[in-house]
Order: C-alpha cells, then structure tokens, then sequence
C-alpha cells in the first residue's frame, strides 16, 4: 500500500446521549478502494458523517492529504477535496441535472506531492454517465432513484476530488445500476482516485474493493482483504450474511 | 363607482402592492435558505422608515430622500447581517419554534429602541424631490411618486427572478433552500450564504420600508400590521415563490384598494361601510385560495425538511409524589384567601396566574400533543372576553350565562378558523393562526358600533357574592382546575392518543384509519373552547376588555408560558405560566420599556433552557437518576 | 377468487406515463413480489392500491369492490394492511400503545374522551406482539428499537385490523441479510396461518426467489413479465432490464 490518503485515530461519535461510533482507526491508501462493511445501523453512514465534519459531536483524529481536518467545517473539508455522496442522495430535486453539478463545481486541485488530481467537466461526466447524457435539463426530482445515483456520484466528482466517501452505492438500487455503480467506481479507482465506501452487498464489495474493514455496533471487527474474506466464512456469517 | 374611480383605485393598489412585495419577498427568500420565518421582519422595514426619514430631513434634498432611501437598504441590510452573526446563527439547531419565539423577541426590543431613538410620534417625511407632482389619469390626478412605486416592484422582481435563476449565487441559495447540509458537505460556506441572504432579505425590506416615506408616516405600529400583511401575502403567494409573492401583493392590495374605493354602500335594508370591511376581505381572499391551493398561489406542499428536535417521551400518568405535590398546592391555593386578608392584592395576582393557567394549558393541548404552533391563541382569548363582555352589555345577561357564553363564541371561533389551520403544518400554521388572530383583533378594533373600538366594553362586573375578590378568585380555581384535569383527561383517552399519532407520522396515522385532519380540527377547537373561559374570566375580574388585551402579544404571552414551562411536558404549562403571570404582574409593570425586557427574557429562555423549566428539572432529575 | 385485481391501471405524472395500463391479480393466500428497475412504477402502483395516489385510469378491485381513489383510512378500514419502506413508529409511545393504537382504530374508538388508552385492547396487543417476538419490548419507548425491531413492531400494526390483504414496500430495505430472511419467514408464517394474501416490492433478489410463490415484473410502467421464480430468472426481457449479468446478487447467478 502507498501512502494513507486517509487516516481515522481513535474516533467516536454520538447522537444526543447514544454513542454510535468507539474509538475507530483506519485508514485509506492513495488509489485504494476500501470498503466498510456491516449491517444495518453498524455506524458506516457515522462513519462518513463524521469523516466529513456532519456530526455535532465528534471526538478523534482525521488525517487527510497529509494535513489534520478533525476540527474543519464540512466545507473546508469538502474543499481540502474529499467528495461525499451520501446513502439518501440528497439531489436538489428544484435544480436541473446541469445544475446540480454546477452546485458541486470547485476548482481543480494537486495530490500533497504535486501531481494533478483529476479534474471533470459536464461534458467528461456525461461520458462516464450516458444516462445522464440524455437529460441535462431534467429536474432532479423527475429523475428515478437510479439516474439520481449517478447524478450524486457526477456531482461528487464535480468537485475533483482526491478521495470519495461512497456510502451505500447499491442500496435500494437494480441489480443492473448496481453493476453499472461497479464499473463506475472501477474506472474512478483507474483514474488515480481514492474510495472510501460503504456497503451490506458483499458480491459487490467483492467486484471493487481491494480492503475490507468489517464494523459492528461502531467498532471494527476484522480486517483484511477481498480475497481473505471471501475464504473466511466464519467472519461472512457472523456480521454479513446468512 | 365608475369606472375611471375603479381604475384609479386599482393603481392605487399597485403602488401599495410594491411596499407589500418588498417585505414578503425578502420574508420568504430569508425562510428558503435558513428555514426560519423571521417576524422581525416587518420590524426591518419600519426601520426603513424611520431611518430614510432621518435621512430626508437632516441631510435634506435630492440627496437626503434618494441617496437616503438607498444608504436606508444598507444599513438595514447590515442590521439583517447583525441579527444573522450574533443571534440567529445560535438557533439554526433549535426547534422552530424556539427560531419563531427568538425573532418575535427582536421585535419587541426593535420596538423599544425605536421608541427610545424616535420617540412616539409619527412622523411625515417630505415628498419625493422630483416627483412632487402628479400626472392626469381619467381625469383624476395620480401622484407621479405613485407611478414610481408602481413601476419599481415589478423591476425588483425581474433582478431577483433572473439572479436567482441564471447565477451561481442564484443556484446555491435554491439548492440551500432543499439541503443546506449538502451545499456544505460540496465545499460551500454555508455561513456566508446564510449571512448574505439574510442581508438581502433585510436590505429589501429596508428598501420597502424607505420608499414609504413619502407616502405615509413614519409608526410604531407598523412593525406588527406589516408582518401580518406580509404573512397573508406569502401564504396566499406560497412560501418560497417570488413571484408568487408579487401577484399576491397585488391581489391582496387590489381588494383591499376596491373596498375602500366602493366606500359605503346602501342595500336598501342595511349600510355597509366597505371600506372598514377590508381585512374581512383579505381574510376572505385568504380563505379561497387556501382551499383551491393549500399551499398558495404558485407554491408546492412543504418538502420534507430533515427534525432536528428530540422526539418526546412516550405521557405517562402521574407519579404519586406528583399526584401529592399536586394536591398540597391546590390546598395551598385553597387557603390563599385566608392569606389575603392582609395583603390583597395577592387575589388579584392568583386570579391573573389561574387565567394564565387556563390560556397556557390550553395553548399547550394543541402545541405539544397537537403539533399545532398556533401564534394566534389569542383570538379564542378574545372571542371568549367579548362573546362574555357583549352579552352583558347589549343583552345585560347575567353573569353564569356570559361564562357560559364565552367557551361557546370560542368554540365557534376555533372551529371555523381551525378548519384552515388544520389543512397547513409547521410555520404555514403558525402564519395562518397568526392571521386570523389579527383579523379578530382588527375586526373588535373596526367594528365600533358593536365593539367601542378602541375604547372597549367597559362596566362587566361581577354581580355579588361574586363582586367579593376572594369569591370570584375561588370560582376561577374552580374552573381552572376543571379546564386542566379536562384537557389531560382528554390527552390519555383515545382522543389524545390519536392527536398525538397524527402529529408523529400523519401517514402512518392515516394508513390505520385515523383521519388526521378531523382529529386535529376537533383538537384545536377544543383547545379555543378552554381558553374562552380564560377570556370570559379575564373580562369579568378586570370589569373590561379593550382591543389592547387580546393583541398578538397575548399570543406570544401563551407562547412563551408554555415553553417557559417545557413543552414535551403535561405540568410544565401550568408552571410556565405561574411564573410568567407572576413576573409580568410584579416585574415588567415596572418599565416604560417592558417590551425590551420581555425580548430579552425570550431571548435568554430560547438561548439558555431550550427544553423549559420543567423539562430541565426532569432531565437533571433522570441524570442524577442514573449516576446513583 | 382472487383477492386483489388490477385492470388497466395507468397513471401519468408531467407528460410521463409512470404507470401504463398494468393489469394482475393475486389469490387468496399468495405471496406476489413486484420487481423491476427503478423507476418502473413500482412505488407508483403502489401508492394508488393503498390510497395515497389516485389512478388516472383503471381499477383496483379488492374482493370485487372498486377501492380506486379511496383515501388510505378508508382503504384500511375495507381490510388493506401495510408496512413502509422505511419503517417508523408513532416515536412518542410505548411499543405497546403503537399497536393499542391500531386496534383502538379498528374498534372505531377514536373520538372517546374519557376512558384511559392505556387499558384499552391491552391483552390483544400484547399477543400480536407475542406473535412477532417483541413482547418483551411492550413497555419501552418504541423510538428507542433497534431498526429491525421496528420492522417487528410495524408487522403486528399492520395485522391489527385482520387485514386480508397485506401490502409491503420493500420490507427488507435497510437490514442486513439475516434479519432479512427472519423478517421475511415471519411474514410468510404468519400470512399462511391467517390466509392472507401478500403484494411486497422487493430490490434483494435472494429474498424474493426464496419467498415469493409469484413474481410480476414492472418496467417502464409496463408489466413485462408475470410467473413464477424459474420463468422470471430465465426471461431474457428481465434479464436485459433488471437483472443484468446477476453478479452482484447470489440467487440468479448461473
């Protein structure tokens, strides 16, 4: 693994008096797909909350880039180039697809040695995302769940981001998006990119992602490859399936 | 009238269709972004006023009236920025209500400062330099200033409809408006969009409020007439739509224009004096389009806007140490006509706290197992008093009758204003009961022949044994603490449960057959039914009721009873309202300035005991629980 | 006989045809998954069985009676259970007072002023939550449960009224793949003890191959294919539209 593009020590959150998250440490190498994984109400949505400055109460260090953004505000963080698409998606349902990835344009940005990261435009995105193609003056609330899936993930990458937290891409989604998100976040991996996501499907985790943490109840519970899970059958019935 | 008149008239209107615009646009681009309605909205633009006032007569000229009226928009707008950075910016996170109780308490202190830099006279500003005459229009003569007006509203809104549509600012405020979260977490200040659109909303009613200056004088009483124009306006317009706010600015300022252009009118077997009639006009116009289109002319419904409150605890009945704290005061208040003998104004001060008691209780019925942030209780208040205070003066009923009288005029009241109400939620609600707590306000206010007008009713005493304080302090105990044990007898029967239901999820409540309106509408009706008796018993103990007694202000009184208390509590009303009937009867008299005071108390409770008085002791009481 | 028919639904939203002349029925007792790609109509067709859409065009026939463009309450009360995508409670009472509250409705109880909640229809309740194993939770804060417990406790809701037909949007949404099977073979369980019959939406694939007694599939509004888990795995049609190559899910893998 190359250097950490992301690195959690000893995090904790909380909603109001419940915790959520216990003192998690992980950590995302530069070009790494890593997935977190566990079930419903694990912490991974937090997680991501947390990472991205989301939860009022927060405890714990985040490393990004090589410079600390525990204390940052979700938009100096957003602009240090950490992109967040969120499990809801959140699409300005008021705004036209152009419009919504204008909402997410900031300007193009260099790795901490640097090298340009890549950087996107509508017209490169529409590429990567034909469907969307098709429909650049669609209002966000006319578009179906799976359209609004890319469109989160298009005007994520709008920001040309360094790393990007994916939470849940294939949740509530076909099976048929759920392979078009795969090859999606393949083709970003290619590019350089650095992913952070989250997911319950493991025949999808096990399509993109080269590391897994697993969490339960908002601590991690194992660690290791694809390829390790995918043989440890014990860890899969425990936290992951039947 | 002819027609030249009714044209006339009409462009009248126009030109009062811009003044309303200006408020109302900045009212719902302000509410768009940071979800707060800000009352002190129409406060910005009596500023306005005042300040292009001083602008005109101390600078003087061309420069002093137009140069003024434009510095008068940046300075309210840096006010507006002011508020934002210091006040509001610490209740982004606090339930709405807390947001609406936080801007209604700049109002009262913007109302008092006013008071302390201006004085309490009205005052004239000079006539627009330029455009001190007037042009002919079908043979009448139309000031050229008019025209002015008539021409800058629509402009104001082509600049802000193509700002909003075709810049980026423009697209940032529309997507903050859905998820301000989203717009932060894709590397967008937050802050300096919240501080500037607040500034811009601040600026435009500062601009509104100085173009007035020529037209009217500069009063104290425009803060409040204005915010409740400005509310009909965006409810009747829709929250969120610009231009919807325009074309109901000019519909509303149309009808009222051609009620008083037609004047008095005699059918033959009775006179009507349209002109007194028009804000039963604008209520009518209200009434429609809320039934055609619940949420206004050009808005959609209420998107879903993501809870920040905690949800509540499930009610439960009351513990013994309460049911025993509980009898030992009512003993206590048994007995305080023994304790009176030597101080009597005590009795008076219990009557004032029991009829708080009932307003707040009442009040809360509705708030907290309701969800129904009426800003408007005062209105069942008042039909109450003067459904009591009218039967005793044109039909000298006696006494029994008049209270029983006055819970009935309420009940009524309630149910045909609550058949609206119960078709919005959230501050749509609070708006609207607003509204018609001012229509009945003004309706006692304009109808002098049946009211006295401003004077009031006077000489509703009590008739013996009850003209005895301690008597007639014994029987509002008696129906205090029967209105209260009704109401949460209600609350743990299916009735309540089923309000409660509908408040939580009005889907889920729906899809297990409860018709979530109907409930709610029965809810509130019986919450107004309750306070009448307040109202009654109020008219009774004071020998009178004036305009004066049942202003918004008694609303937000309620208001700030109930929370004081906690509203996620069945006792913190009666507390909250113990304690702010006491400090208003010993305290605030005090002040020319009470206003200020009651801001800044407002402004400490909303800051400071976000959950109340009684919800404080509670979660202190369960934290101490758990340590032990 | 069939429960529930549809005959030529449609409904258009701007210009859009979100639901296009969609026809099916289902028997008594059976267990019908709807599928299809996002956006095919799914929740649209859904919305208008239980009342909270009204069709355009077409009718819904529940036990030969017309319910098109019937309010929710009233569609309830003719004997239509449901549960929600994503599963909430009433969060300011008990687990126990949410069902009480059901049955309270049920008995057309609502408007009784003066007799406490707490007692009413208290063993009832206490029995559906028997039956979904969540009597143990009768007396906690129910916004306090865990996600698939509220799952649970929305179930013996719906069943409250005796429904004869229950309908669920994507009853597993949001939980992980064991709960989702337990959740799903409590439904099953339960609906054949009582003979009701079943109309779920569903995105996990594993769950409806293994549950479903009959599968329709819905694309673009239109009902493309209807039958059972063999013919619909086999459907070139689906397989182009919705299932894709079926590596990110285990059941259709070939």
């Amino acid at each position: 693994m190359s250097e950490a593009m992301l690195t959690v020590e000893r995090m904790s959150a909380w909603y109001g008096a419940a915790r959520i998250l216990y003192d998690l440490s992980f950590e995302v190498g530069r070009g790494e797909v890593v997935a977190l994984m566990g079930r419903n109400g694990a912490g991974k949505s937090t997680t991501m909350k947390a990472i991205m400055g989301l939860m009022a109460q927060r405890q714990g260090m985040v490393r990004f880039n090589g410079e600390d953004i525990s204390n940052r505000k979700p938009f100096e963080i957003a602009r240090r180039g950490l992109g967040f698409t969120p499990e809801d998606r959140r699409i300005f349902v008021d705004l036209t697809v152009m419009e919504n990835l204008d909402v997410g344009r900031q300007p193009p940005r260099r790795f901490a040695d640097g090298k340009p990261a890549p950087s996107w435009t509508p017209e490169q995105l529409f590429t990567l995302f034909p469907n969307l193609a098709e429909m650049p003056d669609r209002l966000g609330g006319r578009m179906s769940g799976g359209e609004q899936q890319m469109l989160t993930v298009a005007r994520t990458l709008m920001g040309n981001p360094l790393l990007v937290l994916l939470d849940e891409p294939s949740e509530g989604v076909a099976p048929l998006i759920v392979e078009q998100m795969a090859h999606t976040i393949i083709a970003l991996k290619q590019q350089g990119l650095s992913i952070l996501l989250s997911e319950q499907n493991i025949h999808f985790a096990r399509l993109v992602s080269d590391r897994v943490y697993v969490l339960e109840k908002g601590q991690i519970h194992w660690q290791g490859s694809v390829a390790q899970l995918d043989t440890n059958l014990d860890v899969q019935r425990t936290y992951l399936t039947v | 009238m002819t027609f030249s008149a009714f044209f006339f008239q009409a462009l009248n209107g126009l030109s009062t269709a811009s003044g309303l615009f200006f408020i109302a646009v900045g009212l719902s681009l302000i509410f768009g972004v940071s979800r707060i309605i800000n009352i002190a909205h129409g406060s910005l633009y009596m500023l306005g006023t005042y300040i292009a006032y001083s602008f005109a007569t101390y600078i003087g000229g061309a420069l002093g009236f137009w140069g003024g009226i434009v510095a008068t928009a940046l300075i309210v707008g840096v006010i507006g920025a002011l508020i934002e950075i210091v006040l509001l910016r610490r209740v982004y996170r606090a339930p709405e209500l807390f947001q609406l109780l936080a801007t209604f308490a700049l109002v009262l202190v913007i109302n008092d400062a006013t008071l302390w830099i201006w004085g309490p006279e009205d005052l004239l500003g000079p006539r627009a330099p330029g455009l001190r005459g007037s042009i002919e229009v079908l043979g009448r003569q139309l000031p050229s200033y008019d025209l002015f007006l008539i021409v800058i509203g629509p402009l104001v809104l082509l600049v802000l409809h193509f700002s909003l549509a075709r810049t980026r600012f423009g697209r940032l405020v529309r997507a903050a408006t859905q998820d301000r979260e989203m717009v932060s977490a894709l590397g967008v200040n937050q802050a300096v969009l919240f501080t500037s659109v607040f500034a811009l909303g601040a600026a435009l009613a500062g601009f509104g409020g100085a173009l007035q200056v020529a037209r009217e004088p500069a009063n104290l009483a425009t803060d409040l007439v204005a915010i409740g124009d400005a509310f009909v306006v965006v409810v009747v317009g829709g929250m969120g739509s610009i231009t919807g706010a325009y074309l109901a600015a000019v519909i509303i300022a149309e009808v009222k224009a051609v009620c008083i252009g037609i004047g008095v009118v005699d059918f033959g077997f009775m006179t009507v004096n349209f002109s007194k009639l028009t804000l039963v006009a604008e209520f009518l116009v209200m009434a429609v389009v809320l039934i055609v289109r619940p949420y206004g002319l050009l808005g959609r419904p209420q998107a879903f806007v993501r809870s920040i409150a905690e949800p509540e605890d499930p009610i439960r009945a009351a513990m013994p140490a309460l049911k025993a704290l509980g009898a030992v005061v009512l003993v206590v208040l048994l007995c305080l006509p023994l304790l009176a003998q030597t101080s009597p104004y005590l009795l008076i001060l219990g009557i004032d706290v029991l009829i708080a008691v009932i307003f707040a209780t009442s009040l809360h019925f509705i708030m907290g197992p309701g969800g129904m942030h009426s800003f408007g209780h005062a209105a069942y208040f008042g039909l109450g008093a003067y459904g009591a205070a009218l039967l005793v003066k044109w039909l000298a009923v006696p006494m029994g009758i008049a209270l029983l009288a006055a819970p009935l005029v309420a009940f009524g009241g309630a149910l045909l204003f609550g058949w609206f109400a119960v078709r919005l939620s959230g501050v749509y609600l609070a708006m609207l009961t607003l509204a018609f707590a001012q229509i009945v306000w003004a309706l006692v206010f304009q109808w002098e022949a049946l009211t006295g007008g401003s004077n009031g009713v006077i000489g509703v005493w009590p008739p013996p044994p009850f003209d005895k304080a301690w008597v007639y302090y014994l029987l509002t105990l008696v129906l205090a603490v029967v209105g209260v044990l009704l109401l949460r007898r209600f609350l743990f029967a299916p009735f309540g449960y089923a309000m409660r239901a509908g408040r939580d999820s009005v889907l889920r409540a729906e899809a297990i057959g409860i018709d979530v309106k109907r409930v709610h509408w029965l809810g509130f009706a019986i919450a107004g039914c309750v306070c009448g008796i307040a109202g009654g018993l109020f008219a009774f103990a004071k020998g009178s009721i004036s305009p004066e007694t049942i202003h918004v202000s008694r609303s937000i009184d309620g208001l700030v009873m109930v929370l004081l208390g906690g509203i996620q509590t069945l006792t913190g009303p009666i507390v909250g309202a113990s304690v702010f009937a006491t400090l208003q009867d010993t305290v605030m008299r005090q002040t020319e300035y009470w206003r200020a005071l009651l801001g800044l108390i407002i402004l400490l409770l909303v800051l400071a005991f976000p959950q109340g008085i009684v919800g404080a002791f509670s979660s202190l009481w369960r934290k101490s629980g758990v340590k032990s | 006989m069939s429960v529930l028919a549809i005959r030529s639904l449609s409904k258009t939203f701007g210009g859009v045809r979100a639901v296009n002349d969609v026809s099916f029925e289902i028997a008594q007792g059976e267990f019908l998954a709807m599928i299809g790609p996002n956006g095919a109509g799914k929740s649209t067709c859904f919305n208008m069985i239980n009342g909270q859409l009204e069709p355009d065009s077409g009718e819904i026939l529940f036990a030969g009676r017309d319910i098109a463009g019937l309010e929710a309450r009233e569609i309830w009360r003719l004997g239509v259970g449901r549960t929600f995508q994503v599963a909430a409670t009433f969060g300011s009472m008990t687990v126990i007072e949410n069902v009480q509250m059901a049955l309270i409705s049920h008995a057309h109880e609502i408007y009784h002023f003066w007799r406490a909640s707490a007692g009413l229809h208290r063993d009832r309740a206490l029995d559906l939550l028997e039956q979904v194993g969540m009597r143990e939770a009768a007396g906690r804060p129910s916004r306090e449960l865990a996600y698939g417990d509220v799952k649970r406790v929305e179930l013996a809701i719906a069943l409250a009224n005796e429904p004869r037909l229950l309908l669920m949007d994507e009853p597993t949404a949001g939980m992980a793949p064991r709960e989702r099977n337990d959740l799903i073979a409590l439904v099953k369980r339960l609906v054949v003890e009582r003979g009701i019959s079943v109309l779920f939406t569903e995105h996990s694939m594993d769950v409806v191959f293994a549950f479903a007694d009959r599968i329709i599939v819905l694309a673009r509004g239109r009902l493309i294919a209807d039958g059972d888990a063999a013919s619909i795995r086999d459907n070139a049609q689906v397989r182009e539209v919705y299932f894709g190559t079926g590596k990110t899910f285990a059941g259709a893998a070939p």
